[in-house]
């Protein structure tokens, strides 16, 4: 850019050439992904591991705004693994829900585009990468292998129809096994009782409006199971719920999950939510994974700054304190990003690396990865000391 | 629901009369009087009586020599009787003279109307699913190019390019002389009639798409952002079915209300373009009954727009019950 401006301020010569640059790839984009006959010899890809559900490599999910390229996701690379809870968290904005929402190919299409990377979905006896299969062949993923549920139950269910023709409707879509009509009329009843609604036969007839929060969240979570999918994402499922209910519909995913052998990707900003749910964490800060790891090391062992200010911000039941810790600063602006460690300016834990590009992910175990200087070699003795005086 | 709409039925009662109330109200209150016109008229003949002794004797023989809330009850007894009296101006009965003229305004404004919906409706839905796009700025300065036009400037311009240059269609009237002098079949006067219509109709049509394109387009926006469309792609559902399933009932909600207030714009003519296109319609009828003060008329004519605009509103909300289940009343 020739000349330098106040932050957020585009000259209408900018902002025409952003727009112009923005279509440019935008239209390229869409035009690859709405071609019709893709042979699938295009997206057929090979699970790194066949143990995993979903791997995602080095995954980059763009949004082509007026005011310039936002990286929500940048180069994000993890794995769930089949049977398993993988937790993601997060502030809001940090590409959490962006990501899950790469897999289902979900963007808000044509701003939201995936750029680069794979994601690997594991189908039994092939592999698809998702960030290449054309929108018509999507849609028989969708709701059939990967399925979500969503933040608000409230209206994240259409109000003009009935429940049972909802739930109905993915049955009838993703009829793989030759249902009859009233074989799939009985599977939604199952699928309502399975899910503990009681009267499931009169739920059935009902419109979403008379149905409470919890109700709803529960018949998002039978529709999402409705075609037993080898991935649920569950996107913040419990946040607009109370606690009770909450708890309730926590058990029920973790139940269900382990009748039809699925995976559970489970995004959140409730750290006690991923203690109680997930396998593996996966921490991600500005767009970035920082660190990752199992439960267990995340929780008893956080390595990167932001991490462990998250976990000093929570609560902890029996200790009082006069006002719980945030971490100072904010997040840098996603649309020019710095070149050094995004978390650098609000990190009280800087080194002399620091100073340098952005870090790369160094293994603390086979499991927990970290994305901070303060864990090169030279420094890692010097941690581990300081960690001990602790 | 039952004692919904009946309850509605009574209320609209109600309102009905305090509607005509005003109306005779009003009517006894506008400037010109056709009373005085007449007396002026009579008065000017040679060897007549003065001014003042015809108002007072055409005063007491057009019931106008009462006072306003006499005078209305007196009118509304009338109206109750099903008596709707002789038009002033045209001095014919007034349900005849209606009867003349309500079916060419009627036919007009149907299919202007269902030409309107047909039109408007998909190119909103188009415009909204490919927001910024090409198509949506083409259809969207069309639209606002139909609703910036006065009536008259366009009905002229067809008329000068279709009619003058063109010669396609005739310049006004409803038949040509062929059909008035008779030698044509009835389907060849049919057609010919039909062939008539074709500019009014495209005028009408033409001037009213644009806002309920915008409205189609604005609501149908709304609904594509909602989550509950986001769980329907969620599911795998192709995108035809997305928005023409899940989104577009949504959308119907609100174009209810529009529909169901359309009730009475189709026995109200089009005043403008009758005239322009020199159609004998209601709209035309009407204003010229209003500006000779034809009170009979006027009030008959008054009131049935009333009675169509309550039976459209509760049309409206019984649709409202149809189209979303939130306010089914149990």
């Amino acid at each position: 850019m020739a000349k330098k401006h106040n932050d957020g301020y585009l000259s209408a010569k900018e902002s025409r050439q952003i727009a112009r640059e923005n279509r440019r790839v935008t239209d390229r984009l869409e035009k690859q992904r709405k071609r019709k006959n893709v042979p699938e010899s295009e997206y057929l890809t090979q699970m790194r591991d066949p143990g995993n559900a979903v791997e995602f490599e080095n995954l980059h999910t763009c949004f082509f705004t007026d005011a310039g390229v936002v990286r929500s996701v940048d180069g994000v690379s993890f794995e769930v693994p089949i049977g398993k809870t993988v937790g993601v968290v997060g502030e809001s904005g940090c590409g959490k829900s962006v990501t899950s929402l790469s897999l289902m190919q979900l963007l808000q299409r044509p701003q939201g585009q995936i750029v680069e990377g794979e994601i690997r979905l594991n189908l039994g006896d092939k592999a698809y990468d998702v960030a290449k299969v054309p929108a018509a062949k999507m849609q028989e993923l969708r709701g059939n292998y990967v399925s979500m549920i969503f933040q608000e139950p409230m209206t994240a269910l259409n109000p003009v129809f009935r429940i049972g023709d909802q739930i109905k409707e993915v049955l009838v879509l993703h009829n793989t096994e030759g249902r009859t009509e009233a074989e799939i009329e009985k599977r939604i009843i199952d699928l309502l009782e399975m899910v503990g609604i009681a009267n499931a036969k009169g739920v059935a007839q009902m419109y979403p409006h008379e149905l409470s929060g919890g109700m709803r969240q529960r018949v998002m979570i039978a529709m999402a199971l409705a075609c037993s999918p080898r991935i649920i994402i569950a996107d913040e499922p419990t946040t607009a719920l109370d606690v009770t209910i909450q708890a309730q519909i926590l058990d029920l995913l973790r139940q269900l999950k382990d009748r039809i052998n699925s995976s559970i990707m489970f995004i959140t900003h409730d750290l006690g939510v991923i203690a109680e749910m997930a396998d593996y964490v996966v921490v991600m800060y500005a767009g970035r994974i920082v660190e990752k790891g199992t439960a267990e090391e995340i929780f008893a062992h956080p390595a990167h700054p932001y991490t462990i200010g998250l976990m000093a911000s929570k609560p902890v039941v029996g200790k009082k304190v006069e006002k719980l810790y945030s971490i100072p600063g904010k997040v840098p602006n996603p649309i020019n990003m710095p070149h050094y460690c995004y978390f650098r300016d609000r990190c009280e834990m800087q080194c002399e690396g620091c100073a340098g590009d952005y870090p790369g992910e160094i293994s603390l175990s086979p499991t927990h990865k970290v994305s901070c200087y303060r864990y090169t070699e030279e420094n890692r003795k010097e941690a581990q000391e300081h960690g001990a005086e602790l | 629901m039952r004692k919904f709409i009946a309850k509605r039925l009574m209320l609209s009662v109600v309102i009905l009369f305090f509607v005509t109330f005003i109306i005779y109200v009003l009517m006894r209150c506008l400037p010109t009087s056709y009373v005085e016109a007449q007396a002026i008229r009579l008065a000017q003949q040679p060897g007549s009586k003065p001014y003042e002794e015809w108002l007072v004797q055409l005063e007491a023989q057009y019931g106008l020599d009462q006072g306003i809330i006499p005078g209305f009850f007196q009118q509304l007894g009338h109206l109750l009787r099903l008596d709707f009296g002789d038009s002033w101006k045209f001095t014919i009965p007034v349900l005849e003279k209606f009867r003349q003229v309500i079916g060419i305004s009627f036919v007009m404004g149907a299919v202007a109307l269902l030409l309107e919906l047909v039109i408007a409706i998909p190119l909103g839905v188009v415009a909204a699913t490919k927001q910024y796009s090409m198509t949506d700025y083409v259809i969207s300065a069309v639209a606002l190019a139909g609703i910036s036009f006065p009536t008259f400037f366009f009905a002229t311009l067809l008329k000068l390019v279709f009619s003058v240059k063109l010669g396609w269609f005739e310049l006004n009237g409803l038949h040509s002389t062929a059909a008035i002098v008779g030698n044509m079949s009835a389907w060849q006067y049919f057609m010919d009639a039909v062939w008539h219509m074709v500019m009014p109709v495209t005028t009408l049509v033409v001037l009213s798409i644009g806002s309920l394109m915008r409205y189609t387009r604005t609501n149908m926006l709304e609904v594509l952002n909602a989550d509950y469309i986001r769980t329907a792609r969620a599911k795998g559902l192709s995108e035809g079915k997305v928005i023409y399933h899940h989104a577009f009932r949504n959308t119907l909600i609100p174009l209810v209300t529009i529909i169901g207030g359309s009730l009475p714009g189709l026995f109200s003519g089009a005043l403008i373009t009758e005239t322009i296109f020199a159609i004998p319609g209601i709209g035309k009828v009407s204003y010229d009954a209003m500006v000779a003060g034809d009170i009979p008329f006027s009030f008959f004519y008054l009131t049935f727009m009333a009675v169509l605009t309550l039976a459209g509103n509760l049309i409206a909300d019984i649709l409202y019950a149809v189209v979303d289940p939130r306010v089914r009343i149990s």
